[in-house]
């Protein structure tokens, strides 16, 4: 056993421990608090630990124990697309964890607090055995254990209607995802004979339809854990009713071990088709424009932030088409640009949508509304969240000197390298990402100019955003620590490019790190650096320019009005709106108003609403027409007897009429 | 040697062409309207006297508000070292800078944008949501037009791409290039906030998009912007000169005929400044999605008529 496995099994067998000895302590806030953050910290060091050690090493090992299940085996191991994962996991949970010690002592007494640090723990516990899983009945089991630890964190303030609502949302959707991959796990374990992943990948599938079958039901069903277009429908709710530590690791990571799910399973089908490719590039653009396009028109912070989720899992989806496209055609530079894109946006993701959730959490801490329109002017008063904020805002729109732009970048010349390198259909296939990450770019900075400039910026909209305070040390801590790993990726990628670089390879079937990719990665460097060097000058410049000279302070030039008030500033809506209009068609859209008339017009009011296409006119119907199904066949339980007495007597002599039938 | 003076060409155009565009600019249409107009170099002296003024700050705003213009100054800069000027190669190129230079303006935008929210004043608000929306639309048509421009070259990269063009014949011989040309003009125009898409000399701040976003900074940091945003116009004017005119590896003919190209370029915008209207702002959406779908027809040129 190698020293990674053991570090990695160490974190896991904290994390168990921290969560029951939360259990434990029951009632007594404080200390289960101080003991779940304590056992997280120490398991994410060790888990961190270990998941470099194992990508920097190349380690790849299974690890079979000689314990008793009734199907499969309790096998596990590592491998480089095992240990990035994990990475991500640790780094996330851990963040998290530091963030939550500060966070949730807010709830202290008004709630059961301890509930919180034991289900992160036993989250981020199932998360890494998800990722350890070699046999299938092991991962669905690790991967339940995930859905139910979170849906126990959804429902942490499950006095709220709206937050029990979120939950039992949240429960169907992960159960219904399930079963396509209990499909998916049956189907590949009966040519290979057993439900072991090394059995599994050793059976080299090669009937078409079958390996044709198994990509559809895994993405099905991990793509209802990432949060696909139109699987995504449960996301935006369970997102933001967790609390906000939880939320950036739901966020962050845990909808990523569907991604995982998807890579693994590619990784058993040797040889991909052209076009699971092309319906992964189809299936990101949809995902990644609908999920900002609905970010923008969000009034809620995390709202925003969940709908921005299904964004970037978008982007990830490109670039695993680029991937899948590139290896179909047997170009490794294609695949290994697309794949290591996808993952490193696995990782960015993870750090900046954990950030930002914090610092949506800050925000509702010192103000109690997550409503954009009631914030404002934050920046005076929370220095360091807002700070920290704009740095995450900066990173999800893909901005240099950032890390979301050095995995976009990633993606950018992959798809790029396919328009040139790969033959026409499928060239112009990975094309197609580069006009999609560009709008998807786009419009992420109109959204976050819109969040970080509407609630940070500006004056505050109510007296509850002016009496704002900053957050706690422990949360300022995490997030200083967030936007510092966002920067220190942005500027340095080549060192993020070494985690990347083994799974990469790795689900690219093989080969190493492609010539350029190095040189362009020192180019990032460079430019990034060069950012910072000529910030820094012109600063001092400025500085020098302004000594001695006349610096007055004074009111925002008004076009002459003398008394603007707060309420006179653009608000969120308004600043959305000439975005959303052209896309209007792709919203389900509510409007009321009561527009002022006559000479003396009375009070007026207008109320807009863009709801999502997907869930209403979609999900929603087919879940109604489900439950009317349900209703209908609910006649036959009656409760009664009798009733069923007379079931059984028909029963009966239908089989009897029917056999009689077949014997004539 | 050659490395060094390939250097400060390429930043001293940087630095020295600019301004005097945007002066040429004012010299057009002054002369279209039959006036004298101000000298060409208007819009330097107007710098230089913003930086030695002071400065006034609302009481709103936040460091944000002073990082804006400098951001966006420092962007712009960077990208006018990447994107070759008076030689087809920049000494500061490299592979796949393309995807940089348009970064690096968005990160210039998305800095003014929250600059101009940090005022508090609805004025601003409303320019930063126009200049949101108009970009964001604006942005799929820079990277296909750009696209159509390195797939030749097979690299993406400006360098590649403008060294490689003369030996393909050029814009006229390749159709798709030509509807690349096109889009990239009308971006140019959206970006740096030119007539159709908005009005530099209005008078009305319910209608700006650009002017409005800056209505609170004075002194250097206003200075900072006018500089920033006249680089931002010489970068985009460079790439549409290198796509359209055949400029020589190197001598002393390829300096003069860029500053010909980019001089043309002003007076362009000159003359479109004073024989138009600017646009109706619902209408400039379909300006911008008409100039995505221009980009998106030459894309698909390219890939039909064979790739050379």
């Amino acid at each position: 056993m190698s020293v990674a496995l053991v570090l990695t099994l160490l974190a896991i067998a904290l994390l168990v421990l921290g969560a029951s000895l939360c259990t434990f302590l029951g009632r007594q806030d404080r200390a289960a608090l101080a003991v779940g953050t304590g056992t997280s910290v120490a398991a994410s060091l060790a888990g961190i630990a270990g998941a470099a050690w194992a990508l920097v090493q190349r380690t790849e090992e299974t690890l079979v124990l000689p314990w008793r299940m009734p199907v499969g085996a309790v096998s596990i191991g590592l491998d480089p697309l095992s240990a990035f994962f994990l990475l991500c996991i640790f780094l996330v949970s851990g963040l998290s964890a530091i963030y939550g010690e500060g966070y949730l002592r807010g709830f202290a007494g008004r709630r059961r607090v301890a509930a919180a640090p034991a289900f992160s723990g036993l989250l981020a516990a199932s998360m890494a055995g998800v990722a350890l899983a070699r046999d299938g009945v092991l991962f669905l089991l690790a991967w339940e254990a995930m859905s139910l630890s979170s849906f126990f964190l959804v429902t942490f303030e499950g006095d709220r209607e709206e937050t029990r609502r979120a939950g039992i949302v949240y429960l169907v959707a992960s159960h219904v995802g399930v079963v396509p991959l209990l499909v998916l796990f049956v189907l590949l374990a009966v040519p290979a004979g057993s439900f072991g992943f090394a059995d599994i990948a050793g059976a080299g599938i090669a009937r078409a339809g079958l390996a044709t079958a198994a990509f559809v039901l895994a993405l099905l069903g991990f793509g209802l854990k990432a949060g696909f277009w139109p699987l995504h429908a449960w996301l935006p709710e369970a997102h933001p009713a967790a609390p906000s530590s939880v939320s950036a690791v739901m966020s962050g990571v845990m909808i990523k071990m569907g991604i995982y799910g998807l890579l693994r399973t590619l990784t058993f089908l040797p040889d991909p088709p052209a076009w699971w490719g092309v319906a992964m590039i189809c299936v990101g653009i949809v995902s990644g424009v609908g999920g900002v396009l609905h970010a923008l028109a969000q009034h809620d912070l995390k709202r925003l932030l969940a709908w921005h989720s299904v964004e970037n899992v978008g982007i990830i989806a490109m670039g695993i088409g680029v991937g899948i496209v590139g290896r179909a055609n047997g170009h490794h530079t294609v695949a290994f640009l697309g794949f290591s894109g996808a993952l490193l946006h696995v990782l960015n993701h993870g750090l900046f949508k954990g950030l930002l959730f914090q610092g949506a959490g800050s925000v509702l801490h010192a103000t109690g509304t997550k409503d954009i329109d009631s914030l404002g002017g934050l920046m005076h008063r929370m220095p360091v969240t807002g700070a920290t904020f704009l740095a995450g805002s900066a990173a999800i729109a893909g901005l240099p000197p950032l890390n979301g732009f050095v995995s976009e970048l990633l993606i950018y010349a992959g798809a790029f390298t396919g328009a040139v390198e790969l033959a026409s259909p499928d060239g112009l296939w990975t094309l197609s990402v580069v006009p999609a990450l560009a709008l998807i770019g786009g419009l992420a900075a109109a959204c976050f100019v819109k969040a970080f400039g509407v609630v940070f910026l500006g004056e505050p909209r109510t007296p509850a955003a002016g009496r704002a305070h900053e957050a706690s040390a422990s949360m300022q801590g995490a997030m200083v620590a967030g936007a510092t790993l966002c920067a220190v990726i942005g500027v340095a990628p080549l060192l993020a490019m070494r985690l990347v670089e083994g799974p990469g390879a790795f689900v690219a079937g093989g080969g190493g790190l492609p010539g350029g990719v190095g040189t362009l990665l020192a180019a990032v460097t460079r430019v990034s650096a060069a950012l910072v060097a000529g910030l820094a000058v012109l600063a001092a410049l400025r500085r020098v320019l302004l000594r001695r000279r006349d610096v007055r302070r004074s009111a925002t030039w008004g076009c002459g009005y003398e008394a603007p008030t707060a309420r006179m500033q653009y608000t969120a809506a308004s600043f959305a709106d000439p975005v959303l209009k052209p896309g209007e068609f792709l919203f389900d859209r509510h409007r009321h108003a009561d527009l002022p008339e006559g000479y003396f017009p009375r009070a007026a009011r207008v109320e807009s609403h863009r709801g999502d296409l997907a869930a209403d006119r979609v999900i929603r119907p087919a879940v109604n027409g489900l439950l009317t199904l349900f209703r209908w066949a609910g006649f036959l339980q009656a409760g009664g007897v009798p009733r069923y007495l007379v079931w059984v007597l028909l029963t009966v002599v239908v089989l009897l009429v029917w056999q009689m039938g077949a014997s004539w | 040697m050659s490395v060094v003076i390939d250097i400060a060409v390429q930043a001293g155009l940087l630095i020295l062409l600019p301004l005097p565009m945007l002066g040429l600019i004012n010299v057009v249409k002054s002369r279209v309207a039959g006036r004298r107009g101000p000298p060409l170099l208007q819009p330097v002296f107007d710098v230089l006297r913003l930086l030695r003024k002071g400065a006034v700050y609302s009481r709103t705003t936040t460091w944000v508000f002073a990082f804006g213009p400098m951001i966006g100054l420092v962007a712009t800069f960077l990208a006018g070292l990447i994107v070759p000027s008076a030689f087809p190669t920049s000494p500061f190129g490299f592979p796949a800078d393309v995807f940089v230079v348009a970064y690096l303006l968005g990160l210039g935008r998305f800095f003014t944008m929250a600059s101009a929210l940090d005022t508090g004043s609805a004025f601003e608000g409303m320019g930063a949501s126009r200049e949101a929306a108009f970009s964001a639309m604006a942005e799929p048509a820079l990277l296909l037009a750009l696209m159509i421009l390195c797939i030749p070259s097979r690299v993406p990269s400006f360098g590649d791409a403008f060294s490689a063009l003369p030996a393909a014949g050029g814009l006229l011989r390749s159709p798709g290039l030509m509807l690349a040309a096109l889009a990239l003009g009308v971006v140019l125009l959206a970006e740096t906030a030119r007539i159709p898409v908005d009005d530099p000399n209005t008078h009305l701040e319910l209608t700006m998009i650009h002017e409005v976003m800056v209505l609170d900074h004075s002194g250097p940091d206003f200075a900072f912007i006018q500089i920033g945003y006249a680089m931002k116009m010489y970068v985009l004017g460079a790439v549409l000169v290198h796509l359209v005119l055949p400029i020589p590896q190197d001598g002393w003919a390829a300096p003069a005929l860029f500053i010909v190209g980019q001089a043309a370029v002003a007076i362009e915008i000159g003359v479109i400044e004073s024989i138009m209207a600017r646009l109706r702002l619902s209408r400039v959406p379909q300006l911008l999605i008409g100039a995505c779908v221009v980009a998106a027809v030459g894309v698909l040129v390219l890939f039909t008529g064979g790739r050379p």
